[in-house]
């Protein structure tokens, strides 16, 4: 099994690329619902991602 | 004081008509769909859940064992343990096969971790979701 390396922003990107897909698929209504919330959810992991990273930043001091 | 609307609770289809799907949905992710002729959704839940605990296993993640001590730790070992499970042969091969690694001190091990038990969560709602479409309670 090859190891894999990646940094703390790749690693969540995946972990929310992934996740979106799946809440994406198991939402309800039509496949453009579908599409439409899959999207929303990757928007805001990015924007929980960023938003609690500047936070950690800001706050650390 | 307005009264709420009651909730109807539907009565629970037969086993045999949602077992199956429920089964495969758990053993191998996005089986569920693919049984109940879902097939695009059964490909994207196969590749989102399949590729997450493959990242996982090469991040050199670990698997847990149900582990019991206070209650934190009976919570996260045994939560741990059954969030991995939910990954059906994705886990069992792992361990089968030997893939299961120790556990080792590191933010990449650590999100490996994290991975491995996400895809067994996520497969857990591609059950629900197959659940409910064999049941006929969504399209």
């Amino acid at each position: 099994m090859p190891k894999m390396t990646l940094t703390h922003f790749e690693a969540a990107l995946l972990f929310a690329f992934f996740t979106s897909i799946v809440f994406g698929v198991v939402s309800h209504g039509d496949d453009r619902n579908r599409w439409r919330y899959g999207l929303k959810c990757f928007a805001y992991f990015l924007v929980a991602l960023f938003g609690i990273g500047w936070l950690m930043y800001l706050g650390h001091g | 004081m307005g009264d709420k609307p009651k909730t109807v609770r539907q009565p629970m289809p037969p086993l045999k008509v949602w077992f199956g799907p429920v089964a495969v949905a758990w053993l191998i992710p996005g089986g569920g769909h693919f049984l109940l002729n879902r097939r695009g959704r059964a490909a994207l839940l196969f590749f989102a859940i399949t590729s997450m605990f493959l990242l996982g296993l090469m991040m050199r993640g670990a698997l847990f064992r149900p582990k019991v001590g206070d209650l934190l730790t009976t919570l996260i070992y045994c939560g741990g343990f059954l969030g991995d499970l939910a990954a059906g042969l994705l886990y069992l091969l792992t361990v089968w096969l030997g893939y299961s690694q120790p556990e080792v001190a590191g933010h990449v091990h650590d999100y490996g971790t994290k991975f491995l038990v996400g895809a067994g969560l996520l497969n857990v709602l591609a059950m629900v979701d197959a659940y409910e479409i064999a049941a006929g309670r969504k399209n």
